[in-house]
C-alpha cells in the first residue's frame, strides 16, 4: 500500500471546494463554514505528525472536520434556553382552525428532491478530486470558474483542439465517477 | 460540408455545446446525428446531466478571495 504524505500547501487548492460543500449542508451558513474549514486546516497542521499515512490526505481532513463541526453544534446547543422551538399553529392569513391545513402535502415532491441534493456538491468534489491533476484544473477552470477557452489555452500552452480531448476526457470520467457514486 | 458527423466529432460538437461554445451549423449536424446513433445518444444524455448537475445551485465554491485568504493563513502557520 503506497504512504500517503501530507502536501499542507496544496490544501486550500485542492480540498477547500469538497470540505465546503462538506460543511454548508451541515451548518448552512457560509461564515461559520469558512470558519470551520480554517480552523480544520490548522488543526491539520499542528497534528501533522500523527498523520501515519494509513488514509488519504482527503480522508483524514475530512475526519478532522467532523469533529469541529460536532463541537460547533456542541457550543450552539449549550445555549439551550435559546433553543427553544415554538410552534405557531395559525397564522393571521388563514381562518379558524384547520389541522387539515397543515399537514404535509405527499404530493409535493420539491422537498425530498431538494434534500438528495443536498450532498451533490460533496459528490461533485470528491469526483473531481479523483482525476489526473491536469485534466482536473481544466475542467474546473473551463466549467466552474467559466474561463474562455483562449485564457486556458494561453495559461497551460495547449491548443484548442488539446483542451477540447483534455475536456472530453474529464467530462467522461465525472460522468462515470458521479454514475457510481451519485445519479 | 457534409450532414453526416463522425461520432467523435459529434461529442466534440455535444462538449462544446456545454459550454454554449457550438455554432447554429453544428448543432443541427449533431442533432441528425443523434437521430441515428445510440451511443451518442447516451452521451449526450449524460453529459447534459452533467453539466445540469454541476449548474445545481447547491453546488457551491469558495470564492477566490476567500480561497487567498485561507491560504495566507496556512502559510503564516507553516512558515512559524
Amino acid at each position: 500500500m503506497p504512504i500517503n504524505e501530507l502536501d499542507p500547501t496544496k490544501w486550500v487548492e485542492s480540498y477547500s471546494d469538497y470540505l465546503y460543500n462538506y460543511t454548508i449542508v451541515r451548518v448552512n451558513d457560509h461564515e461559520i463554514a469558512q470558519d470551520l474549514i480554517s480552523e480544520t486546516f490548522l488543526a491539520g497542521l499542528k497534528s501533522k505528525n500523527n498523520f501515519k499515512g494509513e488514509a488519504t490526505e482527503r480522508t483524514w481532513l475530512i475526519s478532522i472536520l467532523k469533529r469541529k463541526i460536532i463541537d460547533h453544534y456542541r457550543k450552539i446547543n449549550s445555549n439551550k434556553g435559546k433553543a427553544e422551538v415554538r410552534m405557531q399553529y395559525t397564522d393571521e392569513d388563514s381562518e379558524g382552525d384547520w389541522l387539515e391545513e397543515k399537514v404535509s402535502d405527499p404530493f409535493d415532491k420539491t422537498a425530498e428532491d431538494q434534500m438528495e441534493n443536498e450532498e451533490l456538491g460533496t459528490a461533485i468534489f470528491g469526483c473531481l478530486d479523483g482525476l489526473p491533476d491536469k485534466q482536473a484544473t481544466i475542467f474546473r477552470m473551463k466549467t466552474i470558474d467559466g474561463f474562455d477557452t483562449e485564457a486556458i489555452c494561453n495559461e497551460f500552452d495547449i491548443t484548442p483542439s488539446n483542451l477540447w480531448v483534455i475536456i472530453h476526457r474529464a467530462r467522461k470520467a465525472m460522468a462515470d465517477c458521479l454514475e457510481t457514486n451519485w445519479f | 460540408m457534409s450532414i453526416k458527423l463522425e461520432c467523435h466529432e459529434a461529442n466534440h460538437v455535444c462538449d462544446k455545446n456545454q459550454y454554449k461554445e457550438a455554432t447554429f451549423w453544428e448543432k443541427v449536424r449533431l442533432n441528425i446525428h443523434l437521430i441515428y446513433c445510440r451511443a451518442c445518444r447516451q452521451y449526450t444524455a449524460r453529459n447534459t446531466k452533467l453539466s445540469k448537475a454541476i449548474k445545481n445551485p447547491k453546488v457551491k465554491t469558495i470564492s477566490v478571495a476567500d480561497k487567498e485568504a485561507l491560504q495566507e493563513k496556512l502559510q503564516r502557520e507553516l512558515s512559524k
